[in-house]
């Protein structure tokens, strides 16, 4: 049977089933085959705190959505074009997201009494008109997989559990995906177990030739690769970009890297990935606490080494104490925040940017901090390298604030040339700098940088001693005069503020805008899209994107005051709003939401228009 | 390999320029000038040493060495030392903390950096109570204490803080006094030579806030009848004619004392640091009573368990020594890894 073939310009996929089905891997995997073919892509992995919530229960569902097309995308879409539900609390659980006339893939074997009971469907949604609306195609998942292996050598669990890669045969097959990366893939994962390498190499292609041969599926679909610029590219996650950053930091600096850490979600991927680089001179401890994490890497930034910690928001919050000791001790330090939603433990695998303030402001005393975020998975390699790069070059603790959206979102990411890379090496202090040739003062600043000398110990003549004691201008030593410590708190300020950041750089493409969109961190994609939606349909919007929120860009005010209107979306109750208004006197409009996930660009869309009306 | 070049250091070498500003009496000063003394026999560089501490009236310890230092933040200098020691293991990293230090506000931190090992010189004076702010009860304070925060005497029962080091897999534990110079240095001496994390408790007089804490243990007529001064090899046996020793009960879980003249000499233990079960040492830490008797000071244990920082050592030698490429060959590599695609 011939098939039609159409072709798309882009796509939205939603893969959802239950905790244990293997959603993530398989959303994994279509993603890095659709990335084979040159689309663009951004995805959005949702999955529930808990390891194995009960089985097909609501809270237990796990979702991997993938959008892709061939142009350069921002976000990983606001709403699937096509669900793949596993069970009945995958169907119901984002059901609510689906626009009607939405493909969606059902694993029928699952539509049991006792599963629908589960989550209070009285009738199968299947046979009611819940699904009135939408394309339904109803696919025996389970029992064709478990059929398709009956020749191998599997238990009959093995087998069940090979269903998602059914499922990933059939979606390859219908948005004619290259799979020979699924197969070397499948190889390597189970290179201990050639049965199970055989039994989800059989699903998948029973998946693959299913699609082939129904006639349910009647259509299959191409969508052209992206015109991106040219050059090497992998798909890659926040996380995983911001470990590479703190390797190449390590790399471009010379320098030992030591990075203490406690696990916490959603940021222990990056100790996990930076523990695989013992190779680089990259040495991690796994800490008894978030104070000893980032005691140790303070410990070890004294002696030399770029010293890291990462953590998400309690986390920070436990370190605060340390970081005004590192502000008091003037070290290079990198403290990585992978935000997620709060208070408390509040929702550790949602998204949020609600530690800005903490970030900005969550310490006692005077203590500012240089904060860096950066804007999508793949910034997150140069931006863990502009941090390390501030910290090393200005002796300062260093906030990198990502969030959940970024770390576990991934897209493609033209790999840098590494001879282009920032080059971060630095000068230990070798000889005294007293003005009699004998005596070093530690706290003798560079006049340009206004960092001290890092005199690491092991460096003979340069003994000294350093605390969180107020420490006399020059000498370091122990001070309670008044005037000195005024001048140190107003020095360590000044010293952040002089750093050197790029102007903010604003996109309003035909330059008569009258309304700036202002963001920074995570929400650059949903943003980015809502503004280009509006300038297709000829209303000028301006964009721009903070990267420094410590210091900020010389220019911010004057941009600012250029525009009528300034909007400030933020997945917060308005802290960067908050923090602008205070110093620029800005009336600007905060637009906010704290609902665990990322904007959407269409509800960005609304809410400007809105605005725009009144400008 | 060649001699160690002699340093020829001296006391001296090791007093900073700074005005020392503990109270007049307290036991700090007999301890700082001590170390000084002691540091020289070490023979290692001024600069390869370094001193980190916390927060107490102990902590500005640093201040006064002429070494490097750090004066950190309450309860975190082992967890600071740590970082410190792992990614250098050519110094000869001490932390000097306190009582209320280590084992109230960072006790989380003293028994993790022994239990891994760390390569720490750990040296805890223990006065029995917060001195720096002005006399509360602290963890090694005895039950019933009466301080500014505890008027009507304290409810909480103490730490033994070797019994603590103990449990937290010490390979090296040992006590000694602030006025007993020639025995601190003996296990400073001791300490200093232990691969690994050497815990040593000095008991330190406040003279402010708990004078006397520890009189009965340093005044002429009492001190040989406490104290229990443990040598390798030897039977324990103390008193000021010897009159008491230590024996193991047969059925018993400890060590009791007993009269000397009534105990066959082979039932006396013979003390041995060495002993890989921790529960000897245990139990020579359980001893004394709050009345300070049976006081045991010395080297309790001194085993041997590869440091904390030899094995992360290792394991990054041997990660690098696979190595042919720069790192930025190696680095290119990296980035590059994984299913890659080009667009020309």
């Amino acid at each position: 049977m011939t098939k039609q073939i159409r072709q798309l310009d882009r796509v939205v996929i939603r893969f959802a089933g239950d905790s244990g089905d293997g959603m993530q891997l398989t959303g994994d995997r279509f993603t890095s085959e659709t990335a084979q073919l040159g689309n663009d892509i951004s995805t959005l992995p949702n999955f529930p705190a808990e390891i194995r919530a009960p089985a097909g229960t609501l809270p237990g569902v796990s979702s991997f959505q993938v959008h892709f097309a061939d142009y350069d995308i921002l976000t990983p879409g606001d709403a699937p074009n096509v669900l793949v539900a596993m069970n009945p609390a995958a169907l119901k659980a984002n059901l609510v997201d689906l626009p009607r006339g939405a493909d969606i893939i059902v694993n029928t074997d699952e539509f049991t009494k006792r599963n629908l009971a589960k989550v209070g469907y009285a009738s199968s949604p299947l046979d009611d008109d819940t699904l009135a609306g939408y394309a339904v195609h109803p696919v025996a998942l389970t029992s064709m997989t478990i059929g398709a292996l009956a020749e191998l050598d599997v238990s009959k669990k093995d087998a069940e559990r090979a269903k998602n890669m059914f499922a990933l045969g059939l979606l390859s097959w219908m948005y004619s995906r290259p799979y020979e990366s699924t197969l070397r893939f499948l190889e390597r994962k189970f290179a201990k177990r050639p049965e199970l390498v055989a039994a989800n190499i059989a699903a998948f292609k029973a998946g693959w030739n299913f699609g082939e041969t129904t006639e349910d599926f009647a259509v299959r679909y191409e969508i052209k690769p992206a015109k991106m610029p040219a050059g090497t590219y992998r798909n890659i996650t926040g996380n995983a970009a911001l470990s590479l950053g703190i390797v190449a930091a390590g790399v471009r600096s010379g320098l030992p890297v030591f990075l203490g850490a406690y696990p916490i979600t959603p940021a222990s991927d990056i100790l996990h990935e930076l523990s695989k680089h013992k190779r680089f001179g990259v040495t991690t401890m796994q800490a008894e606490d978030e104070i000893a994490a980032i005691g140790a890497a303070l410990g070890a930034s004294y002696g030399g080494a770029l010293g890291v910690t990462t953590t998400s928001g309690p986390g920070v919050a436990l370190k605060s104490e340390t970081i005004s000791l590192a502000v008091a001790l003037e070290l290079p330090l990198v403290i990585v925040d992978v935000q997620r939603a709060g208070p408390s433990t509040g929702m550790p695998t949602k998204t949020e940017q609600a530690d800005l303030n903490m970030a900005l402001f969550g310490r006692h005393g005077e203590a500012p901090v240089a904060v860096i975020a950066p804007k999508s998975p793949s910034d997150c390699f140069h931006a863990a390298l502009e941090a390390a790069r501030i910290a090393l070059t200005y002796r300062t603790p260093v906030i990198l604030l990502s969030d959940n959206y970024v770390a576990n979102g991934s897209e493609p990411w033209l790999l840098p040339d590494v001879a282009s890379l920032p080059d971060l090496r630095v000068e230990f202090a070798t000889a005294p700098n007293g003005e009699d040739g004998t005596t070093f003062l530690p706290y003798l600043r560079d006049p340009q940088t206004l960092a001290r000398p890092w005199a690491i110990p092991g460096t003979a003549g340069l003994e000294h001693r350093i605390g969180g004691l107020e420490k006399a201008d020059k000498t370091g030593d122990i001070s309670y005069d008044p005037a000195n410590h005024d001048f140190m708190v107003r020095t360590r300020a000044a010293r952040i503020e002089a750093i050197p950041v790029p102007d903010l750089e604003v996109e309003d493409p035909d330059g008569d805008a009258r309304m700036l969109v202002l963001g920074w961190g995570s929400t650059y994609g949903p943003i980015g899209a809502a503004c280009r939606a509006l300038r297709q349909r000829g209303l000028p919007v301006a964009q721009a994107h903070l990267r420094h929120l410590a210091p900020m860009p010389a220019n911010l005010g004057a941009v600012l005051r250029s525009y009528d209107r300034v909007v400030i979306p933020e997945m917060n109750l308005g802290q960067l709003a908050q923090v602008i208004r205070g110093r620029y006197l800005v009336d600007a409009i905060a637009y906010n939401q704290v609902r665990g996930l990322p904007f959407t660009a269409a509800e960005l869309e609304t809410m400007l228009e809105e605005v725009l009306k009144n400008v | 390999m060649s001699e160690p070049i002699a340093l020829k250091l001296t006391a001296k070498d090791f007093k900073s320029d700074q005005e020392v500003r503990w109270c007049p009496g307290c036991g700090d000063y007999a301890i700082l000038a001590a170390v000084q003394q002691f540091m020289p026999e070490l023979n290692i560089a001024r600069e390869n040493t370094v001193f980190v501490s916390g927060i107490g009236c102990s902590s500005r310890f640093p201040y006064y060495m002429n070494t490097y230092g750090m004066h950190s933040i309450h309860g975190r200098a082992p967890a600071i030392a740590t970082g410190l020691s792992v990614s250098r293991p050519d110094l000869s990293v001490w932390v000097v903390t306190g009582d209320g230090d280590a084992l109230s506000i960072g006790g989380n931190h003293l028994i993790h950096a022994l239990r891994r090992n760390v390569n720490l010189k750990i040296l805890l004076f223990n006065n029995r109570i917060y001195g720096l702010t002005k006399g509360q009860y602290s963890p090694t304070s005895e039950v019933g204490k009466i301080t500014k925060s505890t008027p009507v005497g304290s409810a909480d029962a103490p730490f033994n803080p070797l019994s603590l080091a103990l449990g937290a897999e010490a390979t090296f534990v040992g006590r000694t006094i602030d006025s007993d110079r020639k025995h601190l240095q003996s296990v400073l001496r001791a300490a200093a030579e232990h691969e690994g994390s050497a815990f040593v408790e000095i008991y330190q007089n406040c003279n402010i806030f708990n004078d006397g804490a520890f009189e009965q243990l340093k005044d002429p007529g009492t001190r040989d009848d406490y104290l229990i001064r443990l040598e390798h090899g030897q039977p324990i046996t103390f008193g000021k004619d010897g009159q008491y020793c230590v024996v193991h009960p047969p059925r018993g879980f400890g060590l009791e004392v007993r009269e000397t003249a009534a105990t066959p000499a082979e039932e006396i233990v013979v003390h041995d640091a060495t002993v890989a079960d921790p529960a000897y040492a245990f139990a020579l830490s359980r001893l004394p009573g709050f009345d300070l008797r049976n006081t045991p000071i010395g080297v309790f244990r001194s085993v041997r368990r590869p440091s904390y920082d030899s094995v992360v050592q290792e394991q990054l030698a041997e990660a690098k020594a696979k190595v042919t490429e720069t790192p930025e060959q190696q680095l290119a590599g990296l980035l590059g890894s994984g299913d890659t695609w080009t667009i020309s």
